[in-house]
């Protein structure tokens, strides 16, 4: 496949390493790892590897903590139903409006069964409002949920921090740290947060295998129940070839953090650049000063998202949309929304997502075709008018049935 | 990625008449900026004969919010006002091979902002009535505002209500909670609570005909639309009417199409609207609701 994929936030390519080291699990190795003979055994071993690969990831303390899941979805869940279920006189959740759905439709549904939950507001920039937490944090409160980094605008949240007020106040804290992962340095033992989500196709690992930390001492009860894999936490015949090529894909993000944190960042911000320099009516969405080192999310004011794509995609670029149509809702994305991005400008936001396998030569690529595919829509746009927004664009075009 | 028709992604690459037509004598503006799809379509009729000299158009929108803008403008051009005004958002969707589910309401645009534009032209106000919701039944392309609507004015209690009144539900059922939760919702309000194993409404005798009277107006009805069936290659016959329901054979190009739902919608439509009661109409060949269960 070539092309020049820019949507590592949505998933990523499987790195050749991992695939190897998968392999021998597919086919000589396929002892079940509960079982006591040899073919079970040297699995075992196997999978043993894997958790002390990630445990050295995430900097936790034991390899017990390591929690192998099917998804960071399960994960999620996993962590929330758990809070509650250990704390039934605690009735409250926090968490951020701008979370992945993984989190915000499990929010809703506990909503229904009689839960409270307080959604903390984002300023312009994806910035939440401590003192409203720490207000919020009362001895109502099970768990507090809040991603590591978001997955459009890559914008940090101060998880760390955070997680230390919630302790404070005797609260669980979850954090869904999908995106951070593999991209941030983590260091989990020296602070108080209690449940972290990974998701391996977010690091080079396989679709398909997640990981809940969970800090030794956490009250916790399990979401599926049966047999005793994953110490009685998460019962189910281990999905052993991802497991391992997740420990696998671990170390490598290990090895490649620097890399991430350097050159990486370095290309993502020359694409910033290179296209806010051509494009005028442009705008960088979130927290350019602290987010992820790969996630550039650029506002295309006066066009659409999903027209964006389909002609980045006839250049052979992959790239993805907040816009309500790629998804097929009637909204564009709640994190655009939330941060009080305008509709002209929210459905035109286009999220690239770089990792270690992107190159300059693409970057330049990218750089030289969007500006095209820009003019083009917007000589399209009954708000664009020649070379610039028609005078008062809003007043310009404004449709029945807005 | 969306399972755009090839007709689809020609237009959206290659869009006809796009930009400002200078000259323009109508001009119609619809759509919506919070769902992100908006669209001005600009006419020049020629005031002695009413023909559509030319048409151009400027979109806000997605793939398909483009392609149904430059497909409509290529249909309209060289037509009369009043047979432009016949052209439907089916046939709009026709013209461009078919379009998702999730995107029928693009053409539904395209043939709003016709109408729009028609009026301008004739120095009359347009109106829309148009609601939109979210869609909750993927296989037949069924909203939320019109399910709620139902269940509203039927004071329907069940899944099975709504899916025979609105057809919504009646495919793949996996929109089925999402169903519950608008009854949920709707009978809160009438002060009833929602019981998952309710029976579906008693289905009342006919009021007011015989059963001649009735399978009469109902093959007259069939007869009225048999001639756009036909124009398709296509063709509908009555099999059989069993209280509400009431069975038909899709024949000729018509069986098969992937449009057949939608088209029989608009019978069934017409059917409540002659009749005067709320009916179903049923495909009797089983290979139509596979098909759109597998939509």
């Amino acid at each position: 496949m070539t092309g020049i994929y820019f949507d590592n936030n949505a998933t990523t390519r499987v790195d050749p390493a991992v695939v190897e080291a998968m392999l021998p699990y597919f086919t000589e190795q396929f002892g079940n790892p509960s079982s006591m003979h040899s073919f079970g055994n040297k699995v075992g071993l196997a999978i043993k590897k894997a958790r002390m690969q990630v445990q050295e990831l995430l900097g936790a303390e034991h390899d017990s903590e390591i929690v192998f899941t099917s998804c960071g979805t399960e994960s999620d869940s996993t962590a929330l139903i758990s809070a509650l279920k250990a704390q039934p006189e605690r009735k409250e959740i926090i968490t951020t409006t701008v979370e992945h759905p993984a989190i915000l439709t499990l929010c809703t549904h506990l909503e229904k069964e009689g839960y409270k939950v307080h959604l903390l507001k984002v300023d312009g920039k994806g910035r939440l409002d401590l003192d409203e937490y720490k207000k919020l944090l009362t001895d109502q409160v099970a768990v507090v949920s809040v991603m590591w980094a978001n997955n459009e605008t890559g914008t940090f949240f101060p998880v760390v921090e955070m997680a230390e007020l919630a302790n404070a106040a005797g609260a669980m804290f979850h954090t869904d740290a999908v995106q951070a992962v593999g991209k941030v340095p983590l260091n989990l033992k020296d602070t108080k947060i209690d449940m972290l989500s990974v998701s391996g196709h977010k690091l080079h690992a396989p679709k398909g295998i997640g990981v809940l930390y969970l800090k030794r001492g956490t009250r916790f009860r399990p979401l599926l129940r049966g047999g005793h894999q994953e110490r009685g936490r998460r019962a189910g015949t281990e999905n052993t070839t991802s497991i391992v090529g997740l420990g696998k894909a671990a170390e490598m993000a290990m090895e490649a953090m620097a890399f991430e944190n350097s050159e990486v960042k370095r290309l993502r911000d020359k694409l910033e650049a290179g296209i806010l320099a051509k494009v005028p009516r442009a705008f960088v969405t979130g927290n350019p000063d602290n987010r992820l080192p790969n996630t550039c999310n650029i506002a295309f004011e006066f066009i659409e998202g999903e027209a964006i794509l389909l002609l980045l995609n006839k250049f052979g670029i992959a790239a993805s949309s907040g816009s309500a149509c790629t998804s097929g809702s009637l909204e564009p994305s709640h994190v655009m929304r939330a941060m009080g991005i305008p509709y002209t400008a929210a459905h035109g936001t286009v999220r690239f997502s770089l990792s270690r396998y992107s190159t300059e030569a693409e970057v330049d690529r990218v750089i030289a075709v969007v500006p095209e595919i820009i003019a083009q829509l917007r000589k399209l746009s009954p708000y664009w008018e020649g070379d610039g927004p028609a005078a008062e664009p809003e007043k310009a075009f404004a449709p029945t049935y807005a | 990625m969306w399972d755009y028709s090839d007709k689809v992604k020609e237009h959206f690459f290659q869009p006809r008449n796009a930009g400002v037509l200078e000259g323009a004598n109508g001009v119609g503006d619809v759509g919506s900026i919070s769902c992100g799809d908006a669209l001005r379509l600009m006419l020049k009729v020629e005031p002695e004969t009413d023909v559509i000299l030319d048409a151009h158009f400027q979109t806000f929108g997605c793939g398909s919010a483009i392609a149904s803008s430059s497909a409509l403008t290529e249909m309209i051009k060289g037509k009369t006002l009043d047979e432009a005004l016949k052209v439907s958002n089916q046939d709009i969707a026709d013209y461009l091979d078919g379009l998702p589910p999730e995107k029928m309401h693009c053409s539904v645009m395209g043939r709003e902002a016709l109408q729009a534009a028609v009026a301008n032209y004739r120095g009359e106000v347009w109106s829309d009535d148009h609601e939109e919701g979210a869609l909750v039944c993927k296989c037949f392309a069924i909203d939320a505002v019109l399910i709620e609507d139902t269940i509203r004015a039927n004071n329907l209690t069940s899944v099975q209500d709504v899916t025979n009144y609105t057809k919504a539900g009646g495919g793949c059922s996996s929109c089925h909670e999402g169903i519950e939760e608008i009854l949920v919702k709707v009978m809160v309000e009438r002060g009833e609570t929602f019981k998952p194993g309710a029976q579906p409404k008693e289905e009342a005798a006919p009021a007011g005909m015989t059963n001649l009277q009735r399978i009469r107006k109902i093959e007259a009805v069939l007869e009225s639309v048999r001639p756009q069936l036909k124009r398709d290659g296509g063709d509908i016959e009555l099999v059989d009417v069993d209280g509400k329901t009431i069975y038909v054979n899709m024949t000729g190009a018509c069986a098969g199409c992937q449009m057949e739902a939608l088209t029989l919608q608009g019978i069934q439509q017409k059917l409540m609207e002659e009749l005067k009661e709320f009916i179903k109409i049923v495909p009797t060949k089983v290979s139509s609701l596979t098909r759109a269960m597998k939509g």
